[in-house]
């Protein structure tokens, strides 16, 4: 990663990348002068490799700021700001949390009615050595693997695996860890024909009828119906960036505002991020993500959601099944009332 | 139970006039473009009286078309919080609230009442358009929990009639968990071995269609109502291709399999009759008049929950 070179992402108008071995790294708009800042740190390096020059101090100096800067820009992410990290091409996604997380993960796949739909991946696994059912809304890396994953939209046959796969958990009471990250089911003729909004409204009926644990974690987009469809959990947390919304904001500018472009201000008045969720009252709590955002130490968000899905499973084995469906209903019930 | 009785404030409906229009008023059919008379067109319950269109019908006169003697008894809403995020697009939420309100005479988009279709016991929660297109916001959950619990207590079933757009923007995500709280009020009914029956009319989209209007046990729909999850636009875009002939359309969703009939406006009170005697073991029609609903009710119920054993069979019949 040291010998990395400054360009331009084709991808994102005004975004800067910095070209590693291995992979590409994408800067949003307001990382960019961090970027440069990066950039210059690279360049150093490449410099005292070469040619055998001490500039270790420089280096040193600049990468305090270069966390500096993160940590300030981070700290005060406006909603939209949020959005666009939500969305960031290299947040980690579903697939990289089970793989960091899940121990002898077992895909299992399709619907039993139509087809398989690698939007939705889902499967048996153990966390932390327990046996459980995985569902995650998977967006896809790379070019190719985000057509395979529909980019994380999904078809009826997804929600229905989901429904399915739920339903075999709850027989052999494997609590379920749900991982949601999609811009929303996916809109099309062939969706609709096979009854888009009844795959999701079974989910969400299915999902609110268990009577096992339903741990939900939005790690990064939360899409409206497509995302709830897998967020009806006894326990819902978010990422500390992560945005979960009814509408996407570009979509609530372009029927409210008659303006897409005012996405930035629908994201305003939206109350998409996870801090104004939970003070809402509508999910359960806020998984930290390490300084410049997830995708910056994969590592480190791996690791506190380990800890927060443990915590929280802890506490859920411990509750007979009947009164965690309660529960779960009664929450849902409960969510946004005025006090008596 | 204790909110219902607490909030369930009886109002007798008595046969609510429609608003005063002059006689010489003119509609103009969105579908054949023909002018229907205004009267011609109450009278014909907002049905073209040329092309068979079904137009929008406001919530009351869609509740006086279905209930016996087009009486009812309408139920008092838990209150909600009133724009729980303050919400300001081009124009204040709250605003548009009192402005819907104004214009329709209601609290919010939805109507819950009470009554007989048939000599039995229903619940009806139907939707009105004209309120904010028929959005689900926290009131409207509330609406559906109420008319799900009290369809518990009277043992009555539950009809519901959406409406809608889909979510009601204006209250964020509070809008979307309205898809799970519905889905539990419905449920409720279910497990209650109670008939729960969705009549999709024009339009229903979005979270009201991917949450309770989909789960109905029995799925009727108006001719010609659009009914879909996503946009017709948003597909468009998304595809960049010419949707189908009468995509969305009930017609279309019946060929897909998503509903089981299409039913014209004039046949609908009977078929829901209909259906409900079958669904309760009861035969409205032919019982009409020779017991008070409620007891026909019960008894309707006790066939249905639990079958006497029939001393008819005999003993050596195995299976
Ligand atoms: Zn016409």
């Amino acid at each position: 990663m040291d010998r990395r070179v400054l360009f331009r992402c084709p991808r994102r108008g005004g975004g800067f990348g910095v070209y590693g071995s291995n992979a590409a790294m994408h800067f949003l708009d307001f990382e960019k002068p961090i970027a440069e800042l990066e950039g210059k740190i690279a360049e150093l390096k490449h410099l005292s490799d070469a040619d055998g020059l001490n500039i270790a101090e420089e280096v040193g100096r600049l990468q305090s700021r270069v966390d500096k800067d993160l940590r300030s820009a981070y700290a005060k992410l406006s909603p939209w700001q949020k959005t666009q990290v939500a969305r960031h091409p290299d947040r980690p996604h579903a697939l990289d949390y089970i793989r960091a997380l899940i121990q002898d993960f077992m895909p299992l796949a399709g619907d039993r009615l139509y087809g398989e739909d690698e939007a939705i991946i889902g499967g048996m696994g153990r966390f932390n050595g327990r046996s459980v059912m995985v569902i995650g809304l998977e967006k896809g890396r790379d070019t190719e693997t985000r057509v395979k994953h529909n980019f994380g939209m999904a078809r009826p046959e997804g929600y229905r695996k989901a429904r399915r796969l739920m339903q075999m958990a709850d027989r052999f009471g494997l609590p379920i860890i749900t991982l949601v990250d999609t811009a929303g089911a996916y809109p099309g003729v062939g969706a609709e024909e096979r009854g888009q909004a009844e795959a999701i409204a079974r989910c969400i009926q299915t999902s609110l009828d268990l009577r096992v644990p339903l741990i939900s974690i939005v790690i990064g987009e939360g899409g409206s119906g497509g995302a709830i469809a897998l967020a009806v959990g006894n326990v819902v947390l978010m990422l500390e960036h992560a945005i979960y919304s009814v509408i996407s904001p570009e979509g609530c500018a372009s029927i409210l505002w008659r303006d897409g472009e005012q996405a930035k201000t629908a994201a305003e008045a939206m109350k998409l991020t996870a801090q104004d969720l939970e003070r809402l009252g509508v999910i359960d709590g806020i998984v930290p993500e390490p300084m410049g955002g997830a995708h910056r130490t994969p590592e480190a968000v791996f690791t506190a959601l380990r800890d927060a899905i443990e915590m929280h499973l802890n506490q859920l084995v411990r509750i007979e099944g009947g009164q965690l469906r309660a529960r779960r209903r009664d929450k849902f019930v409960q969510m946004g009332r005025l006090q008596e | 139970m204790n909110w219902l009785t607490n909030f369930v404030r009886p109002k007798i409906q008595k046969l609510v006039r429609p608003k005063e229009v002059p006689d010489n008023l003119w509609h103009q059919c969105p579908k054949c473009s023909e002018m229907v008379f205004h009267r011609e067109l109450e009278k014909n319950l907002r049905v073209c009286t040329h092309c068979g269109h079904h137009m929008r019908m406001p919530v009351r006169d869609r509740l006086r078309m279905l209930f016996d003697n087009a009486q009812w008894t309408e139920i008092e809403i838990r209150a909600v919080a009133v724009d729980p995020l303050r919400f300001k697009d081009r124009k204040r939420y709250s605003d548009r609230l009192k402005e819907s309100q104004a214009k329709t005479g209601l609290k919010d988009a939805v109507v819950v009442g009470h009554g007989t279709m048939g000599n039995l016991g229903v619940v009806i929660a139907a939707f009105e358009f004209d309120f904010m297109g028929g959005s689900m916001g926290a009131a409207v959950g509330e609406a559906l929990i109420a008319a799900a619990e009290l369809a518990v207590l009277q043992e009555a079933p539950l009809i519901v009639i959406p409406s809608s757009g889909g979510a009601r923007m204006q209250e964020g995500i509070l809008s979307l968990m309205q898809m799970a709280r519905t889905t539990v009020a419905v449920d409720k009914v279910r497990e209650k071995g109670l008939p729960y029956l969705v009549v999709l009319t024009d339009p229903t989209t979005g979270g009201v269609t991917a949450s309770f209007a989909m789960l109905g046990d029995v799925a009727l729909a108006e001719p010609g109502a659009i009914i879909g999850f996503a946009g017709s636009r948003v597909i468009e875009q998304t595809i960049r291709e010419k949707l189908p002939e009468g995509f969305q359309r009930s017609e279309y969703l019946m060929d897909h399999g998503m509903v089981d009939m299409v039913v014209p406006r004039h046949e609908l009170r009977a078929r829901l009759i209909q259906l409900l005697g079958l669904l309760l073991h009861t035969n409205p029609a032919a019982e009409v008049g020779d017991l008070p609903a409620s007891s026909r009710r019960r008894k309707a119920l006790e066939r249905s929950t639990s079958a006497p054993p029939d001393p008819s069979v005999p003993d050596d019949y195995e299976p």
